[in-house]
């Protein structure tokens, strides 16, 4: 077992590495020069000529790959073109601020999909698995910034109960920080909801055609304890791995929803920045969008092999 | 008929089960067709007195399971119970409903399931999973239970019986958990236990160990049982009585013995009967066409050996049987001379030339000459193409037969395995196991091959059809002078189909030689082992067999 799951943290690894290749190159593809940028029109042949030279952009473009990979790996992105500041002290304060928000819909969100999902098999192709697909679905057809408008409207303007633009400073009471985070956290919450439900309801109908659920029932269990003792403990890898998928969507994608909410997380600064062409910060933001993408990803595989008790427990 | 004048509503004494005039229904849905209800079960009833066994036998689609659920309020996937009384302890559990079927399950009547493998949860350990009932309708506390089935684990005779209840069901043999089954079954203390099919899925030598704990469990416990088998050889050795069913309705109901010794049904007569094919012994010919010499394969690159050094002789128009229980490298023999399983050491001559070692690198006259059929004959085909396209399909790769030519061939094979034009344009879905076996038949036919491996055919069927299949098997060696490859658990078809009999054990051919040879004491340890524990249609059989063994079989 532990070698499937150093095994699988290395691919992790290299997959990484591999990204960050793409992420560097992609940035190197697109036209425009750097120094040409950071001058605008003042630039000269001389200028841009001394420039470049100055941020070793003549030099071959993969030893500035390491350079800026090394940089990376020791915390230290550069400074951004447009504001002159220092990358990494942005990123640590916005990184975080992401995580809290995503964070708080996961809290919401996971258990509310699991139990919705077990619900729904309970009665399943009863009027209440229906009632309950039909509008966790009805919740993810709708765009983001559909479900977000709609909760400002109802929430701030019709009702007006809550902030519509979630400030958040350094600081901040937890209580008021909460507060503040209410409504992109329900946005994301009915974002993800359905696809995590769908799937722990599939995963489970599936074990629920195993010869061991009818054992479990002809003990008597109850219809809700066949599903919560026999069938989920066994659905567990795919309900895991998709619950992965959706926190690794709701740090990566939540742009939309930052940006309705005027929220100061990772995505709103991404924006920002693509807007300026910023190119270190959109590199530095996509690197850790991706690392962050990685590591859920080997979280929910190294869970899944944990969790099969034939690798748990080997003959 | 034992019970036919109880009165409704006066429980006799004594009596634990009383089923009257039983009617079970199902609805299908057939692709294209307006949904049907079936009746399953018709009008069929049965009692069952305190500490006693019953046997229920029939072939697959006699409603033996469906019956024996009943006794449980249960219905398999959307079976309903719509007609008759299930009075179980002197109430009818059909007007509890679900909370009352709730408390009778696990607690008055358990389930021992054919397949433990897939009936134990693999998440959770078995200790957990044999007391779940117990605790559940807290008849006993977790300690008490726990005690109560570590004795059932001895008495079943399992090894370790202090530990195993730690284990996780992957980590036990077959043979082992279909006993656990059966402790947890025990362990409620419950009247009575419904086994189904409970060592149909085991090897014989393994099947008589399970048996037998079995049988001295219910005999300690008093616990009534429903013994539920399509093999009347099994059933003799644990019922009291035997209800013989088919296509849902009561066919005879008596002793074990009067069943067994003077069955008064023609039906009745075919089951008992059913293993007597005589086959006449042919002697081996000169040369035989397919040799296997010094075979050793391997899989897992090498790691795992599964033969060792096997050679066995193949001649003309004669049937080698191979026989071994399930790890003994039948199947993998089958794979090495066909060359799915490219052999590590040793050739495999056909003809007197030595076959490619991949199948990739055998010319299609030598793929021709070899053709297999397998256990599972609907997976065996495309469920998308008709039986016509099936057959035919060989004849146009092979002999680049085509339209009326093609059609004509099809039509000719279809006759000789007696099942005429009608069927060209069916899919496989629509047909029978038995049918769908004697079109995997016709398709390998179709390629004239001079050797035809079967898998295994006949174990996925009933013993009538597969008795069935046996003689057409024969006929069709006598018109077309094929040679067969027959890979069986089964002794009782090895005795019916051979002419020579190669013993596989762990990889190795233990006693390979002509039937009557093979068969002939004295034996060697496993071969007698393999023999004995063959169920014969016999009261006291199974007594007899566990006490003249010399070896202990795998798995304990």
């Amino acid at each position: 077992m532990r070698q499937l799951v150093f095994l699988r943290i290395a691919l992790g690894i290299a997959l990484l590495l591999a990204v960050s290749v793409l992420i560097f190159a992609g940035t190197q593809i697109l036209p425009g020069d750097v120094a040409q940028a950071i001058l605008g029109k003042s630039a000269t042949p001389e200028t841009v000529a001394s420039l470049r030279e100055q941020l070793g952009l003549n030099a071959p473009a993969y030893v500035r790959y390491f350079r800026w990979l090394g940089g990376a790996l020791t915390g230290n992105f550069g400074t951004a073109m447009s504001s002159g500041q220092d990358i990494a002290t942005q990123i640590k304060a916005r990184l975080w601020n992401t995580l809290f928000l995503a964070a708080c819909a996961a809290i919401a969100a996971v258990p509310l999909a699991v139990i919705l999902g077990l619900i729904a098999v309970r009665y399943r192709n009863g009027w209440v698995d229906k009632l309950i697909s039909g509008l966790a679905l009805a919740s993810t057809s709708f765009p983001e910034f559909f479900i977000g408008y709609a909760l400002v409207y109802f929430f701030c303007v019709k009702w007006p109960i809550l902030p519509s633009i979630s400030t958040v400073y350094d600081g901040m009471p937890f209580g008021e920080r909460l507060e503040a985070i209410v409504l992109p956290a329900t946005a994301l919450t009915l974002v993800v909801l359905a696809h995590m439900m769908r799937m722990t309801r599939a995963a489970i109908l599936n074990v629920m055609q195993s010869a061991y659920i009818e054992t479990a029932e002809l003990k008597g269990l109850s219809a809700f304890n066949v599903i919560r003792k026999h069938a989920f403990p066994n659905a567990i890898a795919p309900i895991i791995n998709v619950v992965m998928l959706n926190l690794a969507y709701l740090i990566v994608g939540v742009v939309v929803v930052e940006v309705i909410f005027v929220y100061p997380g990772m995505g709103q600064y991404l924006v920002d920045n693509v807007s300026k062409r910023d190119v270190p910060v959109v590199q530095a933001v996509g690197l850790v969008f991706a690392a962050v993408y990685i590591t859920l990803n080997i979280v929910a595989d190294v869970t899944a092999i944990i969790a099969n008790p034939r690798v748990r427990h080997p003959k | 008929m034992a019970d036919s004048n109880a009165k409704p509503g006066q429980p006799k004494p004594g009596l634990l089960l009383d089923i009257r005039n039983l009617r079970i229904e199902a609805t299908v849905y057939p692709p294209g067709e307006a949904p049907k209800t079936i009746t399953l079960v018709h009008d069929v009833s049965l009692t069952l007195e305190k500490g006693k066994v019953l046997g229920l036998i029939g072939e697959s689609g006699a409603g033996k399971s469906t019956i024996g659920l009943s006794s449980m309020g249960y219905g398999r996937g959307g079976v309903r119970i719509t007609g008759g009384e299930v009075i179980l302890n002197g109430r009818d559990i059909m007007k509890g409903g679900k909370e009352g079927f709730r408390k009778l399950r696990g607690r008055e009547v358990c389930y021992v399931a054919q397949s433990a493998a897939a009936a134990f949860n693999p998440a959770h350990r078995l200790m957990d999973q044999v007391v779940e009932a117990t605790l559940l309708h807290g008849t006993a506390t977790r300690a008490e239970a726990e005690k109560r089935a570590v004795a059932l684990f001895k008495k079943l005779s399992l090894p370790n019986p202090e530990t195993i209840g730690q284990r996780f069901p992957h980590q036990v043999s077959g043979g082992q958990l279909q006993r656990v089954m059966t402790a947890m079954a025990l362990c409620s203390e419950p009247d009575l236990i419904v086994f189904d099919e409970p060592t149909t899925a085991l090897d014989v030598t393994t099947q008589i160990d399970v048996l037998a704990a079995i049988k001295d469990a219910i005999r300690d416990t008093h616990v009534a049982a429903l013994y539920i088998t399509h093999d009347l050889a099994v059933v003799a050795q644990v019922s009291d009585e035997i209800m013989v069913l088919r296509h849902g309705r009561l066919v005879e109901w008596g002793g074990t013995r009067q069943i067994i010794k003077e069955p008064r049904q023609e039906y009745t007569n075919a089951l008992v009967s059913v293993h007597e094919i005589e086959h006449q012994e042919q002697n081996p010919g000169a040369t035989p066409f397919l040799s296997v010499k010094n075979v050793t394969a391997a899989y897992g690159g090498g790691h795992v050996k599964v033969l060792k050094n096997v050679s066995v002789d193949i001649y003309p128009g004669q049937t080698l049987a191979v026989v071994g229980e399930s790890g003994s490298g039948k199947s993998t023999l089958a794979r090495a001379i066909t060359g799915l399983l490219p052999p590590e050491q040793g050739t495999v001559t056909f003809d007197g030339r030595p076959l490619a070692n991949r199948l990739a690198d055998r010319p299609k006259e030598d793929l021709r000459q070899l053709q297999m059929i397998y256990q599972m004959a609907d997976v065996a085909m495309n469920p998308r193409q008709t039986v016509g396209t099936i057959i035919g399909r060989p004849l146009e790769f092979y002999f680049g037969m085509r339209g009326r030519e093609r059609d004509k061939r099809v039509a000719e094979l279809l006759d000789e395995i007696e099942m005429g034009k009608g069927f060209v344009d069916r899919y496989p879905a629509e047909l029978s196991g038995g049918q769908k076996q004697r079109v995997c038949i016709a398709r390998s036919l179709a390629a004239k091959p001079k050797l035809i491996i079967c898998d295994e055919v006949t174990s996925a069927l009933d013993p009538l059809v597969a008795n069935g299949i046996l003689k057409l098997l024969l006929d069709l060696q006598q018109h077309e002078k094929v040679a067969y490859l027959f890979i069986t658990h089964d002794l009782a078809t090895v005795k019916s189909i051979a002419d020579s009999i190669a013993v596989m054990y762990r990889g190795e051919v233990v006693r390979y030689g002509s039937k009557s040879k093979v068969l002939t004491p004295p034996f060697d340890a496993y071969t007698d082992l393999l023999l004995s524990s063959v169920p014969e249609m016999e009261i006291g059989w199974l007594e007899k067999a566990i006490s003249g063994r010399r070896m202990a079989s795998a798995g304990n």
